[in-house]
């Protein structure tokens, strides 16, 4: 090491924007504490927002408007949240380690795969506990993805991304029909019918508590794997020459994207894109740093489900309008628009 | 003790066999080339060496230890690779690229430390990219984006450097630049530089020692004097070759070649002379 090190001079300019991470990080929470709060007061009864912060901190189960909040409103809000941190975190991961930009939780078959095994246990099982279906539904998504990656990998020429969309897209199709079939078949189509369409109206409480360790357990393992997948996200050659043990990182990274998918397919249904789309907008805002993309995809992943689900609930009131058919009607043009451009920025 | 010895191996892709009972030992502190047709296992090879492929058989040993036995950070403290098509994702800066050279240096989440930062800046100021060092990658050309690749591999601090086909797809001038940076970094930092090369004359006059492959075995190896012969060239790559003497490093050089097998070897010698 000859040369002089110039530390002084420039050394925050020389790396990639880690300023407009924060600000989105802060910025995304603040909106993301305002939007949740307008989320609550907005509805078939609007109730002020005087109300809903009384209703949060000072619950009074005498008054209507506070359990409306209590019971209804707010674990629907929580857990459009906390989906939109599972479908964006999860895309991220899926995208930057297998360098695939058009991954997606529910272009790769892991949401079908999820909303299938669901739809058996419903059949099957009715009145199986939360605790278990959510197990269930993580064991669906590592079905689905195995099927498309099965089925993408049996075709000559190895796994492009195009070639596993083309996988997913079957895949989702054949498991979507069975579990259509298997709704009609055991009359369980009412129970399953929000699931399609996608909807957080039966969000409970009893759901929030047990889907957030897991999430929260698979967050910070994707926060520890960041740095690697960043590595990943340049080949795998790169990785294995820096040390990195990818085989590691590959399983941890998987298991961690089905746990979140599964997660969220069991609270809202097989609802696509999110995962798609998030990561694009957040690398183009915060540049290829997972260390910064995972925790700001997940922060504008909530912002943008809770939103559906506001748009849900407003669109056509007193009837919701399906928020997976919402997220579909930007997330199409978007695919449309990542597909044409052939993926060749990542 | 060698650096680098590869003792025996058998490499492949699923059932398909590349490579079988392959041993050579590369010298330290020396610039090593591999070349040969195409197909003939020379990527293997340095695939195998840089623990991308599974060795079916065999060794490979990095300071007389197997790498199978020794942590893969470990091994990437003492050799870098830069694999033939590295491409960076778009929205990092040079310097953001560099940095992760210092991975197996690091524990836990990464912060850079002084020395770390030390390794990082002085990598770009040897590649010459000091001037650059805030532009996003994609922002670069092919021959300055082959050099933060290399500032990567420099950064990662290691005695031995591999590198597969690092000219490739680069015009003449940068093709000669990397080569020389690469001399450079031979001469001036002592690494030991094994690469694969497709340039014959770029081979024979930048390195120390080269070795000819053929259907997954080495034909010949040795100094650019006893493997740039007609007869190997021959043998090796099937061309009727014209030699001459490079006027910069005074080894063989192909003046020119064809594919007729019979016409007898006519070395030039003119340079010489």
């Amino acid at each position: 090491m000859a040369v002089s090190v110039q530390q002084s001079k420039g050394s925050k300019k020389e790396r990639s924007r880690p300023v407009a991470a924060v600000f989105i990080i802060i910025g995304g929470l603040i909106s993301l504490v305002l939007l949740i709060g307008l989320s609550i007061s907005y509805g078939a009864a609007d109730i002020d927002l005087a109300t809903v912060w009384t209703a949060v901190f000072q619950f009074n189960p005498d008054a209507t408007a506070h359990q409306i909040i209590q019971e209804l409103r707010l674990p629907r809000v929580l857990g459009a949240a906390l989906v939109g941190i599972c479908f964006a975190v999860s895309g991220a991961l899926m995208q930057g380690m297998t360098r695939n930009p058009l991954a997606d939780s529910g272009l790769l078959g892991l949401n079908a795969g999820a909303a299938f095994v669901l739809a058996i246990c419903f059949a099957f099982f009715p009145g199986l506990p939360y605790m278990y279906q959510i197990l269930y539904s993580f064991l669906g998504a590592a079905l689905g993805a195995g099927l498309v990656y099965g089925v993408g990998a049996v075709a000559k020429g190895g796994l492009t991304p195009m070639r596993l969309i083309l996988a997913g897209a079957a895949v989702s199709a054949l498991l979507t029909a069975l579990s259509e079939g298997i709704a009609i078949y055991y009359r369980i189509g009412q129970d399953l019918a929000f699931w399609y369409a996608g909807g957080l109206s039966g969000t409970k409480w009893e759901h929030l508590q047990i889907m957030t360790p897991w999430i929260a357990v698979a967050l910070i393992g994707a926060l520890l794997l960041s740095k690697s997948i960043t590595m990943l996200s340049f080949g795998e050659e790169v990785a294995i020459g820096l040390g990195q043990r990818t085989g590691v990182t590959k399983f941890f990274g998987a298991i961690i994207i089905l746990i979140l998918a599964g997660a969220a397919v069991s609270v809202v249904g097989a609802v696509g894109f999110v995962g798609l789309i998030i990561p694009h907008v957040t690398r183009f805002l915060v540049g290829s740093d997972y260390r910064w993309i995972i925790p700001c995809s997940a922060i504008l992943g909530a912002l943008l489900v809770v939103v559906a689900d506001f748009a849900a609930r407003m669109v056509n009131p007193p009837y919701e309008t399906p928020i997976g058919a919402l997220i579909a009607f930007i997330g199409v043009p978007f695919f449309l628009y990542l597909a044409r451009k052939g993926g060749r920025e990542l | 003790m060698p650096v680098l010895t590869v003792d025996d191996i058998e490499v492949g892709y699923a059932n398909n066999t590349i490579i079988d009972g392959l041993s050579v030992t590369i010298p330290e502190k020396k610039i090593t080339t591999i070349l040969g047709p195409n197909g003939c296992g020379k990527s293997t090879l340095l695939k195998s060496v840089a623990r991308v492929l599974k060795i079916e058989r065999g060794a490979v040993l990095l300071d007389g230890q197997s790498m199978k036995k020794l942590p893969t950070k470990e091994i990437a403290k003492k050799m870098a690779i830069l694999p033939q098509s590295a491409e960076a994702p778009s929205g990092l800066t040079i310097f953001d690229l560099v940095s992760y050279g210092r991975f197996p240096h690091q524990r836990g989440f990464g912060s850079l430390k002084k020395e770390d930062l030390q390794a990082i800046h002085w990598a770009i100021d040897v590649t010459g990219l000091s001037e650059l060092k805030e532009r996003p990658i994609e922002a670069l050309s092919g021959g300055q984006r082959q050099r933060v690749w290399i500032a990567m591999a420099l950064a990662q601090d290691t005695e031995i450097l591999i590198l597969d086909e690092p000219t490739t797809y680069l015009d003449m001038a940068h093709q000669l630049d990397i080569l020389l940076l690469l001399k450079k970094l031979n001469e001036e930092e002592g690494k030991t530089i094994v690469m694969v090369l497709h340039d014959l004359n770029h081979a024979s006059r930048f390195s120390h020692y080269m070795i000819a492959m053929k259907d997954g075995a080495i034909v010949t190896e040795g100094a650019p004097e006893t493997v740039m012969t007609c007869g190997n060239l021959q043998q090796v790559f099937n061309i009727q070759a014209t030699l001459a003497a490079c006027p910069f490093s005074q080894n063989p050089i192909c003046l020119s070649y064809q594919l007729t097998k019979e016409t007898e070897c006519l070395q030039q010698t003119a340079a010489h002379s």
